[in-house]
């Protein structure tokens, strides 16, 4: 089983290095004339007021969270998943417990108007 | 003849030969062909990103009633290549207090997350990179780190409008990753093991016939989570000038498009093996290669479903995508997951697998109907309560006219 | 030195300068994705103990969603982009002397427990994650614990639902 995380890694080091690769040949390749009006940052093709800084919203925040909670849930229930042909129906049901549960979170969370977008 | 049946792995059986002739350890063995294996599939997968490309125009062009590419080459084949070689060539254009190092990794991450899930899937019953066995999660964990490499292009590019475009992006794609890992669970639960190989192995029947609500939940997140067309607002061209990309110029954003083409493909390929049985068909486990055959072909049909699905859809507001992906598709497919384990576990004493995937598809069917039924509810209320508002504005003007 | 102790020794040295990094770095979004790093150099060294579902549990679950939860939470409390500020506060030397006392205690501790514990033998990985999930549901296995889990992310979804949500 190391040998398969090997490969990964092998493969994991080769996927970086192309595009790497590529993105220093085209460096070779392309004309390089910076001049400071070409270096201005992008806003509609007008100069930039005040600081960079964004309202951030708290929503997305509250997204991310739930979405957590979410991938924590299944990943309790992916062992539970590959182990479901020598389970017995009392498994079954208590793993649909646990999804209950967190269902009435995402209920709740629904209720509450967590889930709209602002 | 295990030349044609089989061409991968009888070049592999023979550099293992001639390395082991040179005197070289079987270590170093396994890792030269490693590497030799990894590059092959790797850049290959990054020049069949060309014929997708050419691929996809042709048939978007010829579903908005146009040629599509038809001047560089035969059909226009060469096209992808003549944007290429001019995207080679295109000044990178860096811009002010941009942050370098991540300005720079962020689209070499984005392509290596795409290219590393190539490595798990199964070409043919012997030619895969690795036999994974927690291959699914694989599969979503490493989309998690593509997430990554837009928050660091968003941030890098000291830029507004990229920041907020990039955090819209990733708030859509964590979102969409809650139906995807849910739908997920269904072929893991059927088939007994998160290794696709398993998946694809424990196939008789394929899973698009006795879990279809799953297929199609999953080909809809998927398509949310590569950002395509009709979840592609946030990178649109209207919509805050083009996202979190907008100060990449050159082969630098040439390789955010190309990591987007190729997380599309990959998702095809997934769904392919996932749902579609991979590379099954009559006589795939004696000949590899027709098998390969059959996976080339389900993989074409996939990606044209999901070619179609981009030409034909209008784009989703950003509260409408939210909505469909927390108010629809994840208590689908929570209460999928809820019917499907108490159906399975009720059929799995009989041993005609036909009939097990008759129940199971006709649970399917039952909450395909149930959800569409409670949201045609839910529309006709809200189309009274729009024309109730409508009358009531016709009376007012009335009234004052 | 086997090629299993280079990367091992390599991995945690990445892991351990990525720590730092975390807490010395200028910038919070730097800080931010040197956590990142750390974190993923964790799920390499678990992949290295033969435990890959872990591994990729821990890139999913920690990168995927709890450093992006980070990085936005970090948005959400820093208004500018450029966000510098004194790294070392006024009193470092009496954090670093109870820094190193911790450290000298849990030394001993180790060293003198010596690791005698008996390890059940590690089958193979698909066993493994299917013993893991039938031991979930037995009522003499974790069946209480994983009950129990469901509560304490429901408490959690709702808890930090109220605390974060503004009506408006």
């Amino acid at each position: 089983m190391l040998n398969d995380w090997l490969y990964i890694g092998i493969f994991l080091a080769i996927s970086a290095f192309l595009p790497a690769a590529a993105i220093v040949i085209a460096g070779f390749l392309a004309p390089k004339k910076p001049n400071t009006i070409k270096n201005q940052i992008y806003e509609c093709g007008i100069e930039t007021v005040g600081e960079t800084w964004v309202q951030f919203k708290a929503q997305y925040y509250i997204f991310g969270l739930i979405f957590l909670i979410f991938d924590v849930e299944t990943v309790f229930l992916y062992p539970w998943a590959v182990a479901f042909n020598q389970m017995t129906l009392y498994g079954v049901l208590e793993a649909l417990l646990f999804v209950l549960i967190l269902a009435g979170g995402l209920v709740y969370a629904w209720r509450k108007g967590a889930l709209e977008w602002v | 003849m295990t030349f044609i049946s089989d061409p991968i792995n009888f070049i592999a059986t023979w550099l293992r030969i001639m390395l082991a002739n040179v005197g070289a350890s079987p270590d170093l063995t396994a890792f030269i062909l490693s590497v030799v294996g990894g590059g092959i599939l790797a850049t290959g997968a990054m020049l069949w990103v060309t014929f997708l490309i050419w691929y996809e125009r042709k048939i978007i062009g010829r579903i908005q009633d146009r040629l599509g590419p038809n001047r560089v080459g035969p059909w226009g084949i060469f096209q992808s290549f003549a944007d290429m070689l001019k995207i080679f060539t295109k000044e990178y254009i860096t811009p002010n207090g941009a942050d370098r190092v991540l300005y720079n990794i962020a689209p070499v991450l984005s392509v290596a997350s795409v290219l590393l899930i190539w490595a798990i899937i199964p070409f043919t019953v012997t030619s895969y990179g690795v036999d994974l066995n927690v291959g699914v999660l694989f599969v979503v964990a490493v989309a998690g780190l593509g997430e990554l490499a837009i928050i660091m292009a968003g941030w890098s590019s000291n830029n507004k409008y990229a920041l907020l475009g990039a955090f819209r992006v990733v708030a859509q794609l964590i979102s969409y990753e809650v139906p995807m890992v849910l739908s997920l669970l269904v072929p893991v639960l059927l088939s007994g093991s998160m290794s696709l190989n398993a998946i694809v192995k424990a196939q008789n029947v394929w899973y698009i016939f006795t879990a279809p609500l799953a297929a199609l939940i999953f080909m809809i997140t998927s398509i949310a989570e590569v950002g395509r067309s009709p979840f592609d607002l946030v990178e649109s061209e209207s919509e805050i000038v083009g996202g979190f990309n907008i100060e990449y110029s050159g082969l630098k954003f040439g390789m955010f498009f190309v990591a987007e083409f190729l997380h599309a493909f990959t998702s095809a390929l997934i769904f392919t093996v996932l749902f579609l049985g991979g590379w099954r068909g009559p006589g795939a486990e004696q000949y590899p290669i027709l098998g390969f055959i059959y996976f080339s072909l389900k993989n074409v049909f996939s990606y044209f479903i999901f070619i179609l699905v981009r030409g034909s859809l209008p784009r989703f507001r950003i509260d409408q995508m939210m909505d469909l992906n927390w108010k629809v598709l994840t208590p689908v497919s929570l209460g999928l997951f809820a019917v499907v384990t108490i159906v399975a576990k009720l059929v799995q004493g009989n041993p005609n697998e036909l009939l097990r995937g008759l129940f199971l598809l006709i649970a399917n069917g039952v909450i395909l109907l149930t959800t569409s039924l409670v949201m045609g509810q839910f529309a006709a209320r809200r189309r009274r309560h729009l024309d109730e508002r409508a009358e009531g504005q016709k009376l007012r003007v009335r009234s004052q006219v | 030195m086997t090629w299993m102790q280079i990367v091992f020794i390599v991995t945690a040295a990445v892991t351990l300068g990525s720590a730092v990094r975390v807490v010395s770095s200028g910038k919070m979004l730097h800080a931010a994705l040197w956590l990142v790093a750390a974190l993923f150099g964790v799920a390499i060294l678990f992949a290295m103990l033969e435990a890959g579902f872990f591994a990729v549990v821990q890139v999913l679950v920690y990168i995927g969603a709890i450093a992006i939860l980070v990085i936005f939470a970090v948005m959400l409390t820093r208004h500018v982009m450029e966000d510098t500020g004194p790294q070392v506060i006024q009193s470092w030397w009496l954090a670093a002397i109870l820094a190193a006392m911790v450290f000298a205690g849990l030394v001993v501790l180790i060293i003198s427990a010596g690791f005698k514990a008996q390890l059940p033998p590690i089958q193979d990985s698909q066993t493994m994650i299917v013993a893991l999930g039938q031991a979930l549901v037995m009522p003499d296995g974790y069946l209480l614990p994983f009950e129990v889990a469901s509560v304490m992310l429901l408490a959690a979804l709702v808890g930090s639902i109220y605390i974060a949500y503004q009506k408006r």
